[in-house]
């Protein structure tokens, strides 16, 4: 194996020769690099993806300040070289290896991959192949390092699950020490790697697909999926903490420009809306908040200890942080005449969203307010559960364009099944409305920017069951808008309907969907998620070789009863509550923020003890009383 | 604080500082913000210009090519209180990933005009590893100088290299190994790059560790006060 000397030195040659070299030399300022030698376990954690979007992945920093806390283990962080440095490093010999002590990826003892979207599956394949580490989980030996991976594309990780020794379900802060040290104990114990995997099997969030059989009916569904050990659990329910952790006391800061150059704070994790859609918002119940005096002093540290001039605060909804004009209020007192750039994204369609942000930027920076109306009809907005009046944006409108923005994004979601051309018309419509209030208060300059995404069917959301729309919908919706949003003010951003295909294939696939995955990648896919990588024939024709018919997984309604491939992936909201709300779509009924009232999803039995144990506002699912004989209560 | 707010009585330092290790792959943009963020970190008195968008007033000299190492770039700050060039350049140390070494700052006029307006000319060092050693050298730098004119492409124009080399030497190190002395011009449309003058040689200007040294001025001001 190269040694980190010799690695450097064959660096420095080809770095001048590619695009942002700053990407692939770490040392940036707060970096740790810990003793190799003296350290007892070596965790790489990878996001494959280039290193600005990296970057700006909370998650990761989050693990790699707990990893390195303990003293006797080391986190690293390895990123996907873009594809000029690729072909640099395969040219010269150079395998993928970890920023802070250049050494070889395969060195490690534990990857720690980072699934956020399906889009970066290929790059996953890449990012071994280039580490020199087997594919397949069954190929590697005891001399190869243990590959986990955790994120919100893990929440179905059957697609993955030939390459993925153990997922991580969930939320890693605890569960990511569990495994490390469970690895450390097998490290050198002799024992086979099998027995690690029966180890890891037996803790809480830990899934090991190897451990797991898959069955099929006839017809392609799946008839049953089982363990095959007694340590793994037939239902892996996921990991959440009861109270968010204090952020890191220091970032890394690149010396490139990066995706998002500021400091990010989670104010608040989950969402209480309950949009039909939205795979975040279901997978990460329950709400949990941190309070307004830790985010403060956290902003403090942090700006200190990096020099940043920008300050993301960030959630799922940031209206709905109960504390928000208390925090809003106390970053304008704590931090006037810092030059800071505040972001507050997922602002709430109301006056108030205004105001609170008018309080934040003072005077600067009024670029663009963005607003996510999601749907431009009240029946669309009772099927996907976003009731947002067209009365109440236009009124939210003309607040944002009197207080001196001049441009408005509006996000909005074609492509539901049961959405017809003219609800489509009513978004372009809505949009003209919208660029219309602007003009009686700016006149010429007001600009709306329409952000059209299509709806991809997620698993884990009472839309697991319904078909993608068909690509003739999708490119008649999207031309549609294209003809009407033209003209002065306006201007209109989609997805192209060979990506959504892509997503909706992976995010509701199965294990057969593995071979799709690997026979795309050798045949040239990678980089997915980025437009000028993107190629749907490789997997077009990976479908082909694998003999998948990607209709089977894109287009077929689900059964009510059916078992679906992630079934025995336990989010904690139920399956039958989920069904529910499928059926509360179809007949376009609302169910309301659930802040106000518990419509039991699930998540409050499963967690019963842990809400126990944190009692009071901080979560935003009631209280349980305190068991008979417990004293309290 | 508020633009209005910045008193007159902004004092201006030049500092100078080594740029290496992993910084001398990031290009000047990157290297302005590194800067502005070391100088926020070690919480100085940064003074901030007037307008609408207030930005901290930084200079940075001359843009270095990707990958050379310098130890002897200059920074044109202003500050809104003075502080002693001993304490700042502790505080800038401390503030400061392992790229960049601050080595000196001093109070400067505040009349004097912009630092890149002030530059003549750099001064390069260029060594190989040993096993990369070119072994003709001193053929290559007889044989360059000799020509009458050495026309290179930069951006699509065409322009003579020749003018641009004031001084291209084989020096030998302690170990007896060669090594190259380059100086070459640094004005403003008139910037003789070293790996230019290498790729001139047919040499691979990728293969050796190259070193900015040293500046020269246009006439003697308080930029160089020292470092002669």
């Amino acid at each position: 194996m190269i040694n980190p000397t010799e690695l450097e030195r064959k660096l420095n040659r080809i770095l001048p020769t590619v695009q942002k070299p700053g990407r692939y030399t770490g040392g940036e300022f707060n970096q740790i690099l810990k003793d190799w030698d003296s350290t007892p376990l070596h965790t790489a954690l990878a996001f494959p993806d280039i290193y600005d979007l990296g970057m700006s992945n909370l998650g990761i920093t989050v693990l790699m300040d707990i990893l390195n806390q303990q003293p006797d283990m080391l986190a690293e962080r390895v990123f996907s070289p873009w594809s000029d440095m690729e072909a640099a490093m395969r040219e010269n010999g150079i395998p993928l290896y970890a920023l802070e002590s250049k050494r070889p990826v395969a060195d490690f003892d534990l990857i720690g991959i980072s699934l956020p979207y399906e889009t970066i599956f290929t790059n996953t394949l890449n990012l071994l192949d280039l580490a020199g580490i087997p594919l397949r989980s069954e190929d590697r030996t005891d001399a190869d390092p243990v590959v986990i991976a955790g994120g919100h594309a893990t929440f179905n990780p059957e697609p993955m699950a030939p390459f993925i020794d153990a997922f991580v379900i969930g939320e890693g802060e605890e569960a990511i020490l569990d495994v490390a040290r469970a690895v450390l104990a097998w490290k050198g114990s002799g024992k086979p790697r099998a027995a690690l995997m029966r180890s890891l099997a037996a803790i809480n969030g830990i899934y090991i697909p190897s451990l797991y059989a898959v069955d099929y009916n006839p017809d392609g569904t799946i008839a049953g999926v089982e363990p095959i050990v007694p340590e793994a659990p037939a239902r892996i329910l996921k990991r959440i903490v009861g109270v968010l952790p204090p952020p890191p006391d220091k970032l890394l800061v690149p010396f490139i420009d990066v995706t998002h150059n500021r400091v990010p704070i989670e104010i608040m994790r989950g969402c209480t809306r309950g949009c039909r859609f939205c795979h975040a918002g279901m997978i990460n119940r329950p709400v949990r908040e941190r309070p307004v005096e830790e985010i403060l002093n956290s902003i403090e540290l942090l700006l200190d200890s990096t020099g940043y001039e920008e300050v993301g605060l960030l959630s799922l909804s940031s209206s709905d942080y109960s504390q928000i004009l208390k925090l809003v209020k106390g970053v304008n007192q704590r931090f006037a005449g810092r030059h800071l750039n505040i972001s507050l994204p997922s602002l709430r369609i109301e006056s108030f969203s205004v105001e609170l942000m008018d309080l934040l930027l003072e005077n600067s920076n009024r670029g663009g307010f963005t607003l996510a109306p999601e749907a431009a009809t009240e029946r669309m907005r009772g099927i996907i559960n976003k009731p947002v009046s067209t009365q109440q944006l236009l009124e939210t409108a003309a607040d944002i364009f009197s207080r001196g923005w001049h441009t408005i994004k509006l996000y909005f979601m074609i492509g539901h099944p049961d959405e017809t051309l003219e609800d489509v018309q009513a978004i372009a419509d809505l949009c003209k409305l919208v660029r219309d209030e602007g003009r009686k208060h700016i006149g010429k300059r007001a600009q709306v920017n329409a952000g059209v995404s299509t709806f991809i069917p997620k698993p884990h959301t009472p839309f697991q069951w319904v078909p993608a729309d068909t690509t003739e919908m999708i490119k008649a919706k999207q031309d549609l808008l294209r003809r009407e949003l033209r003209g002065p003010g306006l201007k209109l951003n989609w997805t192209a309907p060979e990506e959504t295909m892509l997503e909706a294939l992976l995010s509701r696939g199965d294990r057969r969907l593995s071979e799709v995955i690997l026979h795309a990648w050798q045949h040239g896919a990678k980089f997915d998620a980025w437009r000028e990588h993107f190629d749907i024939e490789h997997w077009l024709l990976a479908c082909t070789m694998s003999g998948v018919d990607p209709d089977f997984y894109t287009h077929r309604e689900r059964g009510e009863d059916e078992i679906l491939p992630w079934d025995h992936i336990d989010a904690g909201v139920k399956k039958s509550f989920l069904l529910e709300d499928y059926r509360m779509s179809k007949s376009g009924e609302i169910r309301p923020d659930c802040r106000s009232h518990c419509y039991a999803c699930g998540i409050l039995p499963k967690f019963s003890q842990l809400r126990r144990e944190n009692p009071g506002p901080a979560w935003a699912c009631p209280e349980i009383p305190e068991k008979r004989g417990h004293g309290a209560g | 604080m508020p633009a209005d707010q910045i008193t007159p009585e902004k004092v201006r330092y030049f500092i100078t500082f080594a740029k290496e290790g992993a910084m001398r792959f990031g290009g000047q943009l990157d290297l302005q913000r590194t800067f502005e963020r070391t100088l926020r970190r070690a919480k100085l008195p940064l003074a901030y210009s007037h307008g609408f968008h207030p930005h901290p007033k930084i200079n940075l000299g001359a843009a270095l090519p990707l990958g050379i190492v310098s130890l002897c770039e200059i920074a044109d700050i202003w500050l809104e209180q003075p502080i002693a060039p001993d304490k700042m350049i502790a505080a800038l140390q401390a503030a400061s990933p392992e790229g960049l070494r601050f080595v000196e700052a001093r109070q400067a006029p505040p009349k004097e005009p912009a630092l890149q307006n002030l530059l003549a000319s750099a001064e390069y060092q260029i060594e190989w590893h040993q096993e990369d050693q070119p072994e003709d050298l001193k053929k290559r730098v007889e044989q360059l100088l000799s020509q009458s004119s050495i026309l290179r492409e930069r951006r699509g124009k065409s322009y003579d290299l020749l003018p641009l080399i004031e001084e291209l030497q084989v020096n030998q190190r302690a170990d007896g190994q060669e090594m190259l002395l380059l100086k070459v011009c640094l004005q403003p449309g008139k910037t003789g790059r070293p790996d230019e003058v290498l790729r001139a040689m047919d040499l691979d200007p990728f293969l050796p560790d190259i070193t900015r040294i040293k500046f020269h001025y246009i006439e003697k001001t308080d930029v160089d006060k020292g470092s002669d």
